[in-house]
């Protein structure tokens, strides 16, 4: 088909409706590595400015860490660049045979496949292991990638509210006429930055005779004594019988994902899953890696325990500055100003200040949640997290929210 | 008002609304976001339980769940 006017009119209005209803997103370009500094080009065009970055994924600062890029170089070196095939073909290496048998080890599971990417690993399971004769039970805030692999899937697919573990039960009865019942969450909620009741999750799959597949990509590497993630936090390690997570954000901060679990399913994925089947997996220098991150969490947890310590910092230092945050003990820690331009008007003004943190608002968080989610790494140092906090001062002191309840921000600003 | 409106009303209150948003019998569910289209199917399954019926997947559409007079009305063709 021509690319007619009449088509390029019909995108160009969408767009333009995106910008208008304020819904456009737009890249800001990052010149250095990642880390806790960054120098950013912003708008595009503008000189580069340089500002602490407190919106990554990067938990355990492995983004940069000098011996991951000193064992991606050497991977690179040893296994090349690419593999040009999938891995049925020949596209797979010793370091993949590796890699999935370190994870396998880490989370406590039986067996591990990789993926190209969390998002992918998300998209093929569901289909690989259940069948139309089958319901998946999710919780109604789950990720969005989450969500997609339940719509490539058969089955019957219901929700149950956020954490309500009644509700949860009550969807349990509804459907234990069916084949297989499997119940589906985040470890930790990336837009809440609250932990999944795991513990009782696995009471009621047994109870109910039902799987649980669990979303750790927001938990791997740091939640749990060792960090081995929700499921060791809740004391249910190997009672998991679906993980799924990345290694995209406290496992390395590159790419690539996985399934983790019972073997028979593990091996359902190898046979059936279509992201695994039909795309290159994890490139080489990537693996290479993420072993080495690998081998540094498991050697010690000096990480996660600074990373703990970081966000229990942060926490103390927005509550005592008078700001509004969601409870909860990890390190996602949004504070709430439940009204979307505000948040984005806050945002902006962190940035001048040099701390470059997000806003999110409808419709990514429900309407009237809009907020700035921060994100603590253990790349962060005790100054960083000062100086962040001092911006956040004096930009509420400027909008007036310290110490204002929620009542009175929606008041002033509007839900 | 009859009892189908009101058993069918309190089960959408009591599964899907969350906050204090008033439901009426012609408040759009699914159109409206109050129901999302993925959590239907236990709607679909309460009153296939409730009513002894069995509702075809091509007759549960988010048009005929939309409303509670709409869902009342898909129920009653099934209802003997």
């Amino acid at each position: 088909m021509a690319y007619t006017d009449t088509t390029r009119g019909m995108y160009s209005d969408i767009l333009t409706g995106l910008k208008e209803a304020g819904l456009f997103k737009q890249e800001r370009f990052i010149h250095s590595a990642q880390a806790a500094d960054i120098e950013v080009e912003f708008p595009t065009g503008a000189p580069l400015k340089k500002v602490i970055n407190i919106c990554a994924n990067n938990y355990l600062g492995m983004s940069s860490h000098p011996d991951v890029v000193k064992a991606a170089h050497e991977g690179l070196d040893s296994h090349g660049y690419g593999m040009s095939s999938v891995r049925f073909i020949c596209g797979t290496q010793d370091i993949h045979r590796t890699l999935e048998q370190m994870v396998t080890k880490f989370l406590g599971t039986e067996d591990t496949i990789l993926f190209p990417s969390c998002m992918d690993a998300n998209a093929g399971v569901f289909e690989a292991v259940l069948t139309k004769d089958d319901v998946m039970i999710s919780d109604r805030l789950v990720h969005a990638s989450i969500i997609d692999g339940i719509r490539l899937c058969s089955a019957m697919h219901d929700t149950f509210k956020h954490s309500d573990m009644e509700h949860l039960e009550e969807k349990l009865q509804l459907h234990n006429d069916k084949r297989l019942k499997c119940v589906i969450t985040d470890g930790v909620f990336s837009m809440d930055g609250d932990t999944a009741k795991l513990d009782k999750m696995v009471e009621l799959c047994e109870k109910y005779d039902a799987l649980l597949m669990v979303d750790e990509s927001h938990s791997s590497g740091f939640i749990g004594k060792t960090g081995r993630g929700t499921h060791e936090h809740c004391g249910v390690l190997g009672k998991i019988d679906i993980i799924t997570t990345t290694f995209g954000k406290g496992l390395g901060g590159a790419s690539g994902g996985c399934v983790s679990g019972r073997k028979e399913i593990v091996e359902m994925c190898r046979q059936k899953a279509r992201p695994y089947l039909f795309s290159n997996t994890i490139a080489p220098p990537v693996v290479a890696g993420v072993i080495k991150v690998l081998e540094i969490l498991s050697a010690s947890t000096d990480r996660r325990d600074k990373l703990e310590k970081n966000t229990e910092f942060w926490r103390k230092g927005l509550l005592e500055a008078g700001l509004i945050i969601k409870a909860g003990d990890t390190p996602i820690v949004p504070v709430m100003l439940f009204n979307a331009k505000l948040a984005q008007d806050v945002s902006r003004d962190l940035y001048d200040e040099g701390i470059y943190a997000i806003g999110f608002f409808f419709p990514v968080v429900p309407q009237g949640a809009a907020r700035i989610r921060t994100q603590i790494s253990a790349g962060h140092e005790i100054h960083h997290l000062e100086k962040a906090l001092e911006a956040f001062r004096k930009v509420g002191k400027k909008y007036d929210i310290l110490g204002k309840s929620k009542q009175e921000i929606i008041e002033r600003y509007g839900m | 008002m009859d009892e189908m409106q009101e058993i069918i009303k309190t089960y959408v209150i009591k599964e899907y609304v969350e906050d204090d948003t008033e439901l009426t019998y012609d408040s759009p569910l699914i159109s409206g976001g109050i129901v999302d289209s993925f959590s239907m199917v236990s709607l679909k399954r309460f009153l296939e339980n409730k009513y002894n019926i069995s509702i075809p997947d091509d007759k549960a559409t988010p048009e005929a769940f939309d409303s509670v007079n709409k869902i009342c009305a898909l129920v009653r063709e099934y209802v003997k």
